[in-house]
């Protein structure tokens, strides 16, 4: 599903990114990515969504060779993957059910089916009855519900959220959690980058931690050497 | 395509004051270039009128019987510069002159006989109407032996030949900065309307807009901003041609033609300004 090999990034203006980065998210897994500001978590997922080039390694996402990924083939890469941010990133002068809709619009959806589908997946997300609210009508909680239901509508295999909760109270962040673990639950892999270490403790799922840009604790792969270890 | 309509409509909804700032710069700029049109499309018409009056003048030689003026003629006729021939005798000389030269009517009333020649009145085709072309004429009207001699007024066809070649230099320099100036002006303006949707570009690249389908829509606002500041110049031009009527001298507008060809001129820099600054922009983020 995604695979990272020996990956670095260096950035145009100086300093390293990421160094030697190797892991792999398996289909309908969910993974923590978790880390200091700085330390790497956004550029991990700006890697993923080729919107930063990779500078050394083999990055491999859904099928694609990212770090080869011809320009015109970029929008065919984001298509089968759902982005969250944490600034929510929504059109403020459409409606919830028009920046869902402007998701499958650019991808060429046929436009009778577009409204029942940006209506099932409002209802998934729990915010039909605010389809026609724009986002500054909305709590910070709902909007991400919306960029949540704007990244799931293309039906994506995985979901990348770059510190979904970050701009949200405690009772907000619980229910945007609880969405993603359910969107996890019906088979979509999601990678979520978060320093929230309260959230990472409350769910069984794989932590991957970055520190200056290199990975120094994988769970899936430290619990298997202890496990060895053990017997 | 429905969707690309929609999509550059919604931008004059959403950002009516800079949409309406842009269409008002593109109007402004096509409206310079339509003032300097304008006395261009006059001047051009002035040196054609002036330019009507060139005319080669063969004298003929006394007693040239008219059997053979018709019949050189209609050779004279023949010559690819020559729009018209016109016979004019000594009678009708002499008649002219009373006409016209009324200072020496007691002079022209006295004569015992006509000295005025008879002659033949050569009118060029528009194109012809310069001292190269004026002078080959002359020069094929010697060869007939009946022409004592001819003149065309070689001074003032060579001076409107420099003041075509100044009008046409200064027109073309003038015009061409003002067109310059034009495309920049109306460049930044589009421009800012790409950087004011900087935002709203990442967010459809992000959900895996083409850039073609987020470029089409930018296009046919900025060609829709176009063809409406060309409208808007066109009219602007009309009202400052009626004034110059109205209250300076007579001025003529542009033809239906030279009208539309500022409109589409608008329309393709509208068009061309969108697509370079929407391809810059694209190819940052």
């Amino acid at each position: 599903m995604i695979k990272f090999t020996n990956v670095f990034k260096a950035f145009p203006k100086g300093g390293l990114g990421l160094k030697d980065v190797s892991f792999h998210v398996a289909k309908g897994e969910f993974v923590f990515l978790t880390g200091h500001s700085g330390a790497g978590k956004s550029t991990v997922l700006k890697l993923i969504y080729a919107d930063e080039p990779v500078t050394s390694g083999e990055v491999r996402v859904s099928g694609f060779n990212v770090a080869e990924i011809s320009r015109r083939e970029i929008p065919k890469l984001r298509r089968r993957l759902g982005i969250v941010f944490q600034d929510f990133r929504l059109l403020e002068d459409r409606t919830a059910e028009e920046n869902v809709a402007f998701a499958l619009e650019v991808t060429g959806a046929k436009s009778a089916t577009i409204p029942a589908r940006v209506m099932r997946v409002l209802t998934q997300v729990g915010l039909a009855a605010k389809a026609r609210a724009y986002p500054p009508e909305l709590s910070g909680g709902e909007q991400q519900r919306v960029a949540i239901a704007r990244a799931l509508v293309n039906e994506p295999t995985v979901l990348l959220a770059d510190e979904p909760t970050g701009n949200l109270d405690d009772r907000a962040t619980r229910g945007v959690f609880q969405l993603l673990r359910d969107i996890n639950a019906s088979g979509t892999a999601v990678l979520m980058a978060t320093h929230d270490l309260d959230l990472v403790r409350q769910a069984p799922y794989r932590v991957i931690e970055l520190r200056d840009g290199a990975v120094v604790f994988d769970s899936a792969v430290d619990e298997a050497k202890d496990q060895a270890a053990g017997t | 395509m429905k969707l690309i309509f929609r999509e550059a409509l919604l931008t004059f909804r959403r950002a009516p004051l800079l949409s309406a700032l842009s269409v008002t710069t593109i109007a402004f700029s096509l409206f310079v270039i339509g003032l300097f049109g304008l006395v261009a499309v006059n001047l051009q018409q002035a040196l054609r009128q002036v330019g009507e009056r060139v005319e080669v003048v063969a004298y003929l030689l006394p007693g040239t019987p008219i059997e053979t003026v018709t019949q050189s003629m209609k050779d004279i006729e023949a010559f690819p510069e020559v729009q018209s021939a016109n016979y004019v005798t000594e009678d009708q000389a002499l008649a002219r002159a009373r006409a016209e030269l009324v200072e020496f009517h007691d002079v022209l009333q006295e004569l015992e006989h006509n000295p005025l020649p008879a002659s033949i009145e050569v009118n060029l085709k528009p194109g012809f109407r310069d001292a190269d072309h004026a002078s080959q004429v002359a020069d094929r009207l010697k060869g007939f032996g009946f022409v004592d001699d001819v003149r065309f007024g070689r001074d003032w066809v060579e001076k409107l030949d420099w003041l075509r070649r100044i009008a046409a230099a200064v027109g073309l320099v003038v015009g061409a900065a003002f067109a310059i100036v034009a495309v920049i002006i109306i460049g930044t303006t589009i421009r800012m309307t790409v950087l004011q949707r900087s935002r709203e570009i990442k967010i459809m690249r992000l959900v895996g807009a083409t850039d073609g389908f987020i470029r089409r829509p930018f296009l046919l606002q900025g060609a829709l901003k176009g063809l409406l500041g060309g409208l808007v110049a066109i009219a602007l031009s009309f009202a400052a041609c009626l004034a110059i009527n109205r209250w300076l001298i007579e001025a003529a507008f542009f033809s239906r033609e030279q009208a539309l060809g500022i409109i589409g001129f608008g329309t393709l820099i509208g068009l061309f300004g969108s697509s370079t600054s929407v391809g810059r922009h694209l190819r940052r983020v």
